[in-house]
């Protein structure tokens, strides 16, 4: 199968910290990832990396065949990436319905009805509809996170990277947004997807690699990844602090 | 008598300096750039439109055909090649540059039209007049309201009802988020100051055609724009025409006391309103 994304030693550091240490993966075009890893490792610096909000010290990144590793991140995303924030971070002025044509009509290039029908189409998937011309600044955390996922599939991508969007979620809104997640991935949409919440992500993903200190520490299909001893010892670790 | 007369002289004043203002509000709306220099552009519209009336030989205000875009391509120039540099978290930068901007501006204008006031010809506009009542209103005085409040409308929807406006805001909101959702914000930046050196211009030539201008009167214009922002609450367009309306009957009041307390006046009315309403009348709901 055809790769959509391809990291080549992508490195990047911020004076000491090294947030990217020689990263190299590879996500073949429909595929949904997982990514895990300890708080700290890299793992949100490393969507930066693919969105172009951080430019690689070293290292190469390719979007369907095409180098994107010097190209701004406005460019990035009319490209096909789309990406969720783990905090929130909405258009506060302007409406739910403008944030999501914001996205509709920069970042996947739509106008008019066109856009508008899409925004209403993602809304009603996201459950946001009813909220459509509420002022964003003054949503429920559900619903901010709601809206960028919202935000993120208004921008048509090829490629979403969902930030730990399911943290934070009761249950039942945890396996509704399980259920979004998965008919945005039979869509033939690729998916990377950081998440701390486990059985989310071992619903959804087909394949999982793990991060610590800038550094792929393990790849491979989930179930035999969660049971490895470098996994087991980060979430025996991570529980015990919790 | 004298009294209304200045009420409704000062609130027809109050349409230029509303024009004055708004290309200010804009800027500082969408990049919270502070431009020294927004005086002396309008000056410089001012001796664009006379060298066209001049050269070309047209009435001022068809010279606009000529300005407003010739000053919308300085604006874009200006911004992607001079000012995105400046922007930052640091305000200092953007200050210091468009305060220097304004020297270059007014040096470069003694150089090349003297010192000498310049004045543009606009034929009977200049002196026609309509009764309205007991009142007489000058036709140029009317004709620049209704063109401040098109003017500020026509911004109004374009902030509210446009992708471009859609644009201007979602960067102003937060400037990473937008270029993640496709905004290319120094693009976007350069058609924010591009819109608002266009409404310079035509606050520009409605002043060459009220008064007499030079080099000079740049810091002036500057000071009714920032006043008639402020009084109006920053970010509020509407609220800044407001505001210039407020600024101008505070000055013909003040010039029906005494000529000379005209400018005076404004800047009184300027302090009051600041002391008790340090947001202005009708600031942003922020958020």
């Amino acid at each position: 199968m055809a790769q959509i994304l391809q990291l080549d030693g992508v490195s990047k550091s911020f004076g000491a910290v090294t947030v990217a240490d020689g990263l190299s993966y590879g996500l073949a075009k429909g595929e949904a990832l997982g990514v895990l890893g300890p708080n700290g490792a890299g793992k949100t610096s490393m969507f930066n990396l693919i969105t172009g909000t951080l430019m690689a010290d070293s290292g190469r990144i390719s979007f369907e065949g095409e180098d994107i590793t010097r190209m701004s991140a406005a460019r990035r995303s009319r490209a096909g990436i789309a990406r969720s924030f783990q905090v929130p971070q909405p258009f506060t002025h302007m409406t739910v319905f403008e944030n999501a044509m914001v996205a509709a009509t920069q970042s996947a290039g739509l106008s008019g009805r066109e856009a508008e029908r899409l925004c209403i189409d993602v809304l009603d998937q996201t459950e946001l509809l009813g909220k459509a011309n509420d002022r964003a600044g003054g949503l429920t955390l559900l619903n901010r996170k709601r809206l960028e996922l919202t935000r993120a599939l208004c921008a048509k991508p090829r490629l979403l990277l969902l930030d730990e969007i399911a943290g934070g979620l009761t249950e039942a809104e945890c396996t509704s947004l399980i259920a979004t997640i998965k008919s945005i991935h039979a869509s033939g949409v690729s998916i990377i997807w950081i998440e701390h919440v486990v059985h989310a992500l071992m619903a959804v993903v087909e394949r999982l690699i793990v991060i610590d200190f800038g550094r792929k520490i393990a790849e491979g299909e989930p179930r035999a990844i969660m049971e490895s001893p470098e996994v087991q010892e980060i979430y025996l670790g991570i529980e015990a602090d919790a | 008598m004298d009294f209304l007369n200045a009420v409704v002289q000062g609130t027809l004043l109050g349409g230029l300096y509303a024009l004055f203002a708004a290309g200010l509000s804009l800027i500082f709306g969408v990049m919270r750039l502070v431009n020294i220099a927004h005086g002396d552009l309008i000056v410089l519209a001012a001796y664009l439109g006379l060298t066209t009336t001049v050269v070309l030989g047209v009435h001022p205000l068809v010279a606009l055909i000529v300005v407003v875009p010739a000053m919308a391509g300085i604006g874009y120039v200006l911004q992607r090649g001079v000012l995105n540099h400046t922007l930052g978290d640091d305000i200092l930068p953007p200050l210091l540059v468009t305060f220097g901007l304004s020297v270059i501006i007014q040096n470069a204008l003694l150089e090349g039209y003297s010192a000498d006031p310049q004045k543009m010809d606009a034929g009977v506009l200049e002196t026609a007049s309509v009764a309205l009542g007991p009142l007489s209103l000058g036709l140029l005085p009317l004709l620049t309201f209704a063109i401040a409040v098109a003017v500020i409308a026509g911004l109004q929807w374009t902030f509210y009802r446009t992708p471009l406006g859609r644009a201007f805001r979602a960067t102003s909101d937060n400037q990473d988020i937008a270029q993640l959702m496709g905004l290319n914000k120094r693009h976007v930046f350069g058609l924010a100051m591009a819109l608002a050196l266009a409404v310079t211009a035509v606050a520009g030539i409605l002043l060459g055609i009220r008064t007499s201008f030079d080099p000079s009167v740049g810091g002036g214009r500057l000071i009714f724009g920032f006043e008639a922002v402020i009084i109006g609450g920053l970010g509020n367009l509407w609220g800044t025409l407001v505001g210039g309306v407020i600024l101008g009957v505070a000055q013909t009041l003040g010039a029906t006391i005494n000529p000379g307390w005209q400018l005076l006046a404004g800047h009184i009315a300027f302090l009051v309103i600041l002391a008790v309403r340090p947001n202005g009348l009708f600031p942003r709901i922020s958020g």
